[in-house]
């Protein structure tokens, strides 16, 4: 019976070919090896962050009037929503870090060499759209220090030159923080990044599945293993670990809600953005005013810009990648900015 | 059975917790938590002066609607609101001094009672107290 019902969905679903795909797939064995598992993990996280939004979106309610208190009825009423809340508050910020520590072992191994530039840049772009996820998915909760924060983040999207004016009115639905920028942000947060999330990762695992696991120049793999299941069951081991270390987090350590969000309170002290935001907001903090004939965070931001683009970039700058030659001058210009990263983060934490 | 074979099984039976303890506070946090139904077992419903004779308002009681209707000028009616057929909220019809449901058409007289339509049960009746100007509603 389960055989011929096998046979059946095989003969129309044509699973052997899948089958195929799979048996052929190797993953290369070498001291690097382990930095492979960052990209499935990553994966997982956002599968867990794709769950867990779901699950909320049962009693959220996107209104400045009632989201607020929607929160707080997920958090103490409803059965597990303490969990859940906590869980997708937990793994968005494990999962940036892990993205980041994906993004840097690709950067210095130089996995993005051709021919894996789109895989490269598809990376860049899903990086992107996770910071969209935290900076709208952080305001959703309507309490003070988010409200505040994002005051602050939309206001420095205001100084992007020319169309900075359009950019904040479009992010917040009108020229001040209101109920229009909640359901701005939700639709965003939802709708438009889930779909360019899809989109963006079918296009990056189609691209590491046709190209293969890059090994990095000059490393001699020894031997492989077999993707299915030798790795995969390596990776879900990894993944039984982040639940249990998810599910810890957000017992021991719960998100604090705070206070409702109030346009007509001041500004509580303490506002300050997500970690992965902090550098940013730290460097435009304590730019001078002017600088020269321009003014400070205009320069801040343009430069920010330019730091994005050329990272997307990436592939094309290091043309001795290709040629399996070292560029030192690359590899220390990724440090001096992983470093200038790090340090302004712990400032702007301390401040 | 060999070594192999047993850690195999005893593996793919971990599986079962594991899958468990991630479904459980999923399939749980579906589950609307319930309302606390209202404790208070009397309500203000209305002020002496808010309804004529023959006039009827629908008042909370909790997390539910009741009806109060003055049927003459020292004499009060309460009952839930909710109908007993398919729980629309019900109407006082001054024409047939009656109860009625508009969804199907459903009547109650004046002690609750079904008289006609499709309601199977009568309405639950609460107990009025004036006090001064206030008309007091509440549940046995």
């Amino acid at each position: 019976m389960k055989q011929s019902i096998y046979a059946w969905l095989d003969e129309r679903l044509q699973f052997y070919k899948i089958k195929q795909v799979v048996d052929k797939k190797d993953v290369p064995v070498h001291k690097h090896t382990i930095w492979y598992y960052l990209g499935g993990m990553t994966l997982f996280l956002f599968i867990v962050q794709f769950v867990t939004g779901m699950l909320l979106l049962f009693y959220y309610k996107p209104s400045a009037e009632e989201a607020f208190e929607s929160v707080q009825y997920i958090m103490n009423e409803v059965y597990f929503g303490w969990l859940i809340h906590n869980i997708h508050s937990w793994a968005s910020n494990l999962l940036i870090a892990v993205v980041v520590l994906h993004m840097v072992s690709v950067f210095f191994l130089r996995a993005y060499r051709k021919p894996r530039e789109v895989t490269w840049i598809s990376g860049v772009i899903l990086l992107f759209i996770a910071l969209g996820f935290g900076f709208t998915g952080y305001l959703l909760p309507w309490n003070q220090l988010a409200y505040f924060a994002t005051a602050v983040g939309t206001e420095m999207a205001g100084s992007v030159p020319f169309i900075g004016q359009w950019l904040l009115e479009f992010l917040r639905g009108g020229p001040d923080i209101t109920g229009a920028t909640l359901n701005r942000f939700f639709a965003i947060h939802v709708w438009i990044l889930p779909a360019l999330f899809i989109i963006f990762v079918v296009l990056h695992l189609y691209q590491v599945q046709a190209h293969g696991m890059s090994v990095p120049p000059q490393i001699e793999p020894n031997g492989s293993m077999k993707f299915y299941p030798d790795f995969l069951l390596r990776d879900a081991v990894g993944w039984l670990i982040a639940i249990g270390i998810l599910a810890a987090l957000a017992a021991l350590f719960p998100w604090e809600l705070g206070e409702k969000a109030d346009p007509f309170a001041p500004a509580p002290p303490g506002i300050k953005p997500e970690w992965y935001f902090m550098f940013m907001f730290q460097a435009l903090k304590v730019l001078p005013a002017t600088i020269g004939p321009i003014a400070g965070d205009i320069l801040g931001v343009v430069v920010f810009g330019i730091g994005a683009i050329l990272l997307v970039l990436i592939p094309f700058l290091d043309k001795r990648a290709e040629h399996g030659q070292p560029n030192p001058t690359l590899k220390w210009i990724g440090i001096v900015v992983i470093i200038f990263i790090i340090a302004m983060t712990i400032w702007g934490e301390l401040d | 059975m060999n070594r192999r074979k047993f850690t195999d099984w005893l593996l793919r039976l971990a599986s079962i917790p594991v899958a468990a303890s991630i479904l459980y506070p999923i399939i749980r946090y579906f589950q609307p938590p319930e309302v606390a139904e209202g404790t208070a077992t009397t309500v203000e419903a209305a002020t002496v002066d808010e309804l004529a004779v023959d006039e009827y308002k629908i008042f909370r009681f909790g997390t539910r609607p009741g009806i109060l209707i003055r049927i003459s000028e020292d004499e009060y009616r309460a009952f839930a609101a909710t109908c007993t057929h398919l729980d629309c909220i019900v109407q006082y019809r001054d024409d047939k001094r009656m109860i009625w449901c508009a969804c199907h058409n459903g009547l109650f007289d004046l002690s609750g009672r079904n008289v006609s339509g499709p309601p199977p049960r009568p309405l639950e009746e609460y107990q009025i107290n004036v006090v001064g100007e206030t008309v007091y509603v509440s549940r046995t």
